[in-house]
């Protein structure tokens, strides 16, 4: 376990690294002449050129990269170009909205596509054709254009959630909770749409097994096979497809931040790439990355506790 | 797709392993065959009996021409406004009103569609070209290629599309055309893994090992035979990417990203949000654009894969209660005296489809073993399932009558039924490894029935648990105890099955070809250990087998079965040396002959 553990963590870091030297070098290739923008069109030349000296621009952009590598590995990830706000500060600063957004959508959508998926998969009939709708439907529709639909009807129209701003959980729960139940559904409704049929397809594929006719044969009662027996061998290939899901979250959240007006990381994300603010820019792709790596090794070691099997020693 | 992100979620692992993506209406593996083959017909005629098919195809093919003959089917150009109009209704000659610039909505509307639908082609056009051949050479040849380009795939997958293209803006600027090609990219993997899947697992078939030995070129080999393989599920893959890329699209011109004035459903659809307080309707239209072309596709993918993966719609029986045969039960007309312990009488099992077990008589008294003999699909072990009602799903008891323990068990509610089962009548499956839930240990998978039927203590389930083991003749029941099924051996996962079946101490076994998947040296072991315990606590056991040895071997009284009936029974010497009807003959006669 442990050595599995390290030695993705280590596949993660080496992934965490190529990126980086990519991400680094691409985003030096345009010459954007930070000095210029900063200091407008009339400053003269020598200025601007100070200007770029002092942010180490005049340097190749491997050795910028290297400095940046040094720094970075140390924890400090400097400082913003053209704000000069501490780019961890920053992150910092909006990292808690972006989280509660998933840590909301992570839940609703596991409880949800659960009970929507076992309920069709063992009912079927009229049940499963619901599911099996909405999930197509879920599926096709791009989130943003649920994000729409769901503020004009709960936000403009009934008004019962407001259409914009956030409330920090510190501040109030219910305003907090306020604030992001919009948010957090709109995401959740092509996610759970994935994550339900998955569930639903493991849950047959499971009651057809061997196994789960013996077990009846043992005289257990069904909702004893469902829930003990044929859940947990479902599981394990509907954590897969919500680990999946969570890739395609990290973008649905700029989307639906920047509907929400949510001061979170992909409202950032939209904000500073504009510019080609390099220290940010590669701060975001990074916490991305390892959000990514984070999560597929946590579904991993999930999927290996829930399959004896395939349980990595 | 809901969520942009440039990879579609994976298919599930449960499925083939590269299996077009993303939550369509299928069944699982394993559904019951019955779909008709129609590959007879072409691809679009095909389609266009599947009604969904037929709908979203036409959707998509109006959405295409308008969007195609956009400048003559306009109102007016695009880009011309007068603000006298802003926010206006449906007028003459401008049938959908006017946005808050006063334009003509179904003029931006059209001409808005070649920008998305455009840049979502030219997106799909850069992935198929990329990820199709890489996926091809990756999967025939394998090799380092392959190792690499998995690698950058599996890399390209951890990214979330939208942050890339995003970042990618910040190089290459705000020309969304290049970003669709960045978007190419990005999706993909999703051909790349759908091909290479695909081919790794045809290239090791025989038909492609048999070209190559005939002398076919690699090329001819990839164009005759595998390009053929490929080209379904690529169908259906590029309606479903063409979904998530005009998403993403318009996503990205949502936020603003597009090229300035130019119409696109993204830009009308920012336009109308920034206005949602004044004028909500102006959401209406791109969103309906968007909505019904995404939608189309994602129905135009589920219809291509029933039609070309020959899924045929297979439609579920209504259950009728089994309670509807006590009627026919208490009919049946008793032929001899029955068996206190289990007694079936004209016991008949039908399927949707047809009936597979007519009319069997059979009867096993305390201390006996009888067998039940005959061909696989004689019909043995549906009348094994109806006796411990666990048929599957669409099969149902028709008509009979079966008394276990005295007890009339046709009709009889699932509840009572079930609380006969473990600890009157128990039953031993055939094959050892798929009848142990994997992921639970040997123990917990036998304590669990103990105290759900004896309502013993863990502790003392437990103790009953290990002592079972030891009856079994497992030499380290602790350690048993502890493994999980695939720690085990087959003879050893079979004497657990036993053990499992002995747990509640039933009156009846039900013991389905128990041996058939062991070795021969095992094989006798678990039959003498059957024998044991049957004689130690005076079981009945109804033994299912095709195996005439072990018939001779064990069993006191014989029932030959062949095509759903009971055609000879007698006691096992009777049968064996004297055998009356021809089947039965025959059946011995088949074992003689092979050495």
């Amino acid at each position: 376990m442990a050595a599995f553990v390290a030695r993705r963590t280590a596949a993660g870091a080496f992934l965490v690294l190529v990126i980086s030297f990519l991400s680094y070098t691409l985003l030096s290739i345009p010459d954007l002449d930070v000095g210029r923008q900063l200091l407008g069109q009339n400053a003269a030349q020598e200025l601007v050129d100070a200007k770029n000296a002092e942010l180490g621009l005049d340097r190749p952009a491997l050795v910028q990269y290297l400095d940046w590598l040094a720094h970075a590995v140390r924890g400090d990830l400097g400082t913003s170009w053209f704000t000069s706000e501490d780019v961890l500060q920053a992150i910092a600063n909006r990292l808690p909205v972006t989280l509660s957004l998933m840590v909301g959508v992570t839940l609703l959508t596991a409880v949800v596509s659960f009970l929507l998926g076992v309920w069709a998969g063992v009912r079927r009939g009229a049940v499963d054709r619901f599911v099996q709708i909405f999930s197509v439907i879920g599926y096709a529709l791009p989130n943003f254009l649920v994000t729409l639909v769901l503020v004009l009807v709960f936000a403009v129209h009934l008004r019962w959630f407001p259409a914009i701003g956030y409330v920090g959980l510190g501040e109030s729960f219910p305003g907090w909770l306020s604030t992001i139940a919009l948010p957090v559904t709109a995401l959740s409704v092509g996610a759970v749409a994935g994550v339900a049929q998955q569930v639903r397809s493991s849950v047959i594929e499971v009651l057809r097994q061997d196994y789960v006719r013996t077990l009846r044969a043992r005289g257990l009662p069904p909702s004893r096979i469902v829930f003990r027996h044929v859940l947990r061998n479902a599981s394990a290939p509907a954590l897969a497809v919500l680990g999946m899901q969570f890739v395609g979250l990290l973008g649905g959240a700029v989307l639906v931040e920047q509907i929400f007006g949510l001061p979170g990381i992909g409202s950032m994300t939209v904000t500073y790439t504009t510019r080609g603010d390099i220290p940010i820019i590669m701060a975001l792709v990074m916490l991305t990355v390892i959000g990514v790596i984070a999560i597929n090794l946590v579904v991993d070691i999930l999927i290996g506790w829930l399959n004896p099997k395939g349980r990595i020693a | 797709m809901s969520t942009p992100s440039g990879t579609p979620p994976r298919a599930p692992s449960g499925t083939s392993p590269d299996a077009p993506p993303g939550p369509l209406p299928s069944e699982p593996p394993g559904a019951p065959p019955g779909a008709p083959s129609r590959r007879s017909r072409g691809v679009p005629a095909r389609v266009a009996r599947h009604p969904l098919g037929l709908v979203s195809a036409l959707l998509l093919t109006a959405i295409l021409l308008a969007v195609a003959f956009a400048p003559a089917l306009s109102p007016q150009p695009p880009d011309v406004s007068s603000l006298r109009d802003a926010f206006g209704g449906p007028a003459a000659g401008h049938p959908l009103g006017f946005d808050s610039a006063g334009r003509d909505i179904l003029s931006r509307l059209l001409h808005g569609g070649r920008n998305t639908l455009g840049g979502a082609a030219l997106a799909l056009a850069v992935a198929l070209a990329l990820g199709v051949p890489a996926g091809l050479l990756a999967g025939y040849y394998g090799g380092w290629f392959d190792s690499a380009a998995s690698w950058v795939v599996n890399m390209i997958m951890a990214l979330p599309a939208m942050v890339v293209l995003l970042a990618s803006r910040a190089i290459l600027g705000p020309t969304v055309w290049v970003l669709m090609v960045v978007l190419g990219f990005l999706v993909a993997p999703a051909f790349f893994r759908l091909v290479r899947g695909i081919v790794a697992a045809v290239r090791g078939e025989l038909y492609v090992d048999a070209a190559r030995v005939s002398g076919l070129s690699d090329t001819r080999i990839v164009a005759r035979h595998i390009l053929i393989v490929v080209r379904a599920p690529i169908i259906i893959q590029v309606a479903l990417v063409s979904g998530i890329a005009i998403g993403l699209q318009a996503g990205l011109e949502f936020l603003g990203i597009g090229s300035g004035d130019a119409p696109t459903w993204g830009a009308m659809l920012n336009e109308a949000f920034k206005n949602i307080q004044r004028a909500p309707s102006l959401l209406l239209w791109p969103g309906l654009a968007l909505g019904l072309t995404s939608g189309a596709l994602v129905l135009l993918a589920a219809a291509l894969r029933d039609v070309l993966e020959d899924r045929g719609t297979h439609r579920r029986p209504p259950r009728r209660p089994s309670r509807r045969a006590a009627a026919v039960a208490r009919a049946a007309q008793p032929h001899e005296p029955r068996a206190a312990l289990l007694s079936v009488r004209d016991l008949a099992v039908a399927y949707p489809e047809r009936q597979v077990v007519h009319g069997v008589d059979l009867d096993v008294h305390a201390g006996e073993i009888v067998g039940l003999v005959g061909e696989s699909g004689s019909g043995k072990t549906q009348t094994a399932f109806a006796i411990l009602g666990i048929l599957p799903e669409t099969g149902r008891i028709a008509g009979g009558s079966v008394t276990i323990d005295g007890q009339e068990i046709v009709g009889l509610p699932e509840r009572r039924h079930r609380a006969l089962r473990g600890n009157v009548v128990a039953y031993v499956p055939q094959e050892p490894m798929s009848n142990l839930d994997p992921a639970f240990t040997i123990g917990s998978q036998l304590v669990e029935p103990i105290r759900h039927k004896l309502g013993l203590s863990r502790a003392e389930a437990r103790e009953r648990a290990l002592d079972l083991l030891a009856r079994v003749e497992i030499a380290d029941p602790e350690r048993a105890f502890r493994s999980y099924p695939h720690e085990i051996s087959g003879g050893m996962a079979q004497r657990v099955l036993i053990a499992g079946a002995m747990s509640c101490d039933p009156k009846l076994l039900i013991a389905d070809e128990p041996t058939t998947a062991l070795d021969v040296r095992v094989q006798a072991e678990v039959l003498g250990l059957l024998r044991r315990l049957q004689r130690e606590r005076d079981l009945g056991v109804l033994l299912v087998t095709h195996n005439l040895g072990v018939v001779a071997d064990l069993c006191d009284r014989v029932a030959v079965m062949s095509e759903g009936r009971i055609v000879e029974t007698g006691t096992a010497e009777q049968v064996l040396h004297a055998p009356e009807h021809p089947y039965t003959r025959r059946l011995i006669g088949a074992v003689l002959e092979v050495p």
